[in-house]
């Protein structure tokens, strides 16, 4: 029996100064990824997302991102950006299929939806842009520091919420993430980007689980 | 109707000249400008009159298309000319040119072939004064919408991103921006259309009946000219926005904003 292929699969991704780097993610992986700021963090989950031109290849589950119309593949294989934007007047608004998590999951009340997005705080429409996500039901999520306006309770809320999603849909997290104890806590692969390159790490002490 | 004379147009230069000598005096620095501006229109006007002559004496499908075309390449030009952050290379002058061509020259010949009926149907009496007023309107429409999607799409780049990213079609992710644009170009023809006859008289409008035209013929001209403006107008502005707005987007679905021109 042949075996299956991994879950996203890069080959010689090429992005302005990253690259040419190869990476194979199975389902219920969690990948961290760190480095000091400007190293391409960012560029790599964009150049995943197929957001910019790049030179090399991803697949998922062994489909070429060519194969899929574009907005199929980011679709499945979901970036949520440090930054999150909203265009209409309330949270609610953006949310076609419902919420995917009980709000109260993430320490967020389900009336929060209801009020003018211009008047939560960043942590607030942080934790609401990974719900939006989540609704889509992506294989891949590309995680660009999502914790990084929370306090530490909330930070569990999120971790928590991602690894029960993660098992939940046999999905792949890529996280990027500064944070030496949240690499511990849910990676089970810890990466460093240095000059276009991901040079591989031991965690010491991780506490994943599949 | 009474016949100008040169003396009349004179009379009329030397308010214009009073008027730059007060502004010199109040030192508002537009002296020079208001006085070439003037002699630009008494040099352009008398020029295309004197083309009008010869063209209305020549009667033939080849002069008169190579008016419109004329007139059309210089339309494109002010197009372009207009918006800050348009797209670079030969594709800023090639989408305003294509839609402008697209809308006034279609609504021309149908008015030309079906309202008019006139034989032969290019008779530049008609067909140059029609074209004129459509492309200068549509020029209005195409260029304020086009000036508007791309300020839009460099300034909103992170919602049209966010929403990219949550694998949404680019014609999804740039749906508000595209309404919007359209809608912009064509609000002031539906101001003029509103206003017309209550707070303005149109200036085709007067001048007919200055030139000695019933009224009520004159107001049968203009509510034809409002028509068919807006009509051009409303179909150049949408094909410059949809034509504009996919460009705005690669194969892949990126936002591609290194395809506008940087800021001066």
């Amino acid at each position: 029996m042949s075996k299956a292929p991994p879950l996203l699969q890069i080959k010689n991704l090429r992005r302005l100064m990253i690259g040419p780097l190869s990476l194979d993610v199975d389902s219920g992986d969690c990948l961290c990824i760190s480095g000091p700021s400007g190293s391409g963090k960012s560029q790599l989950l964009r150049a995943i997302a197929d957001l910019d031109p790049h030179e090399g290849e991803s697949f998922l589950e062994g489909v070429a991102s060519n194969e899929l119309a574009a907005n199929e593949w980011r679709a499945r294989v979901g970036l949520l950006p440090p930054e999150s934007c909203w265009w209409l007047p309330r949270a609610i608004d953006h949310f076609h299929d419902g919420v995917p998590i009980p709000l109260d999951h993430i320490g967020l009340s389900g009336a929060i939806l209801e009020q003018p997005v211009s008047r939560l705080s960043s942590g607030e429409k942080q934790r609401l842009a990974l719900m939006r996500l989540l609704s889509n039901l992506p294989r891949v999520l590309l995680l660009d520091e999502p914790t990084a306006n929370l306090d530490p309770e909330n930070t569990r809320r999120v971790e928590a919420v991602i690894a029960e999603y993660r098992r939940s849909h046999d999905a792949a997290v890529v996280w990027v993430s500064h944070d030496g104890d949240q690499v511990r806590r849910v990676a089970n692969q810890h990466y460093v980007i240095a000059e276009g390159s991901l040079q591989q790490r031991e965690i010491e002490g991780s506490q994943w689980l599949r | 109707m009474v016949t100008l004379t040169i003396t009349d147009l004179v009379i009329a230069a030397v308010l214009v000249g009073l008027l730059a000598l007060l502004s010199l005096r109040l030192q508002t620095g537009i002296s020079v400008q208001l006085l070439v501006a003037a002699a630009r229109t008494a040099i352009q006007l008398s020029l295309i009159g004197l083309l009008l002559k010869v063209l209305f004496a020549n009667v033939h499908l080849g002069w008169v298309s190579l008016m419109a075309v004329f007139m059309l390449l210089v339309a494109g030009r002010e197009v372009m000319a207009r918006q800050e952050r348009r797209f670079k290379g030969w594709w800023g002058y090639a989408v305003g040119t294509f839609s402008m061509f697209l809308s006034s020259f279609t609504v021309t010949v149908f008015a030309l072939v079906v309202i008019l009926g006139d034989s032969p149907w290019y008779t530049p009496q008609y067909a140059i004064p029609l074209l004129g007023m459509l492309l200068g309107n549509t020029m209005n429409g195409i260029s304020i919408s086009m000036d508007r999607l791309t300020h839009a799409a460099w300034e909103q780049r992170s919602v049209i991103e966010a929403r990219l990213m949550l694998g949404e079609r680019w014609d999804e992710a740039i749906s508000e921006i595209r309404r919007q644009a359209i809608r912009s170009g064509m609000i002031p023809i539906i101001n003029a259309m509103a206003a017309a006859g209550i707070i303005s008289l149109p200036g085709m409008m007067t001048g007919q009946i200055l030139a000695g035209a019933a009224p009520v013929d004159a107001v049968k001209y203009q509510i034809l000219i409002m028509f068919l403006i807006t009509a051009g107008t409303g179909l150049g502005t949408m094909a410059a926005v949809t034509i504009g707005a996919k460009h705005l987007f690669d194969k892949r679905q990126r936002l591609c904003l290194d395809r506008l021109r940087e800021l001066p």
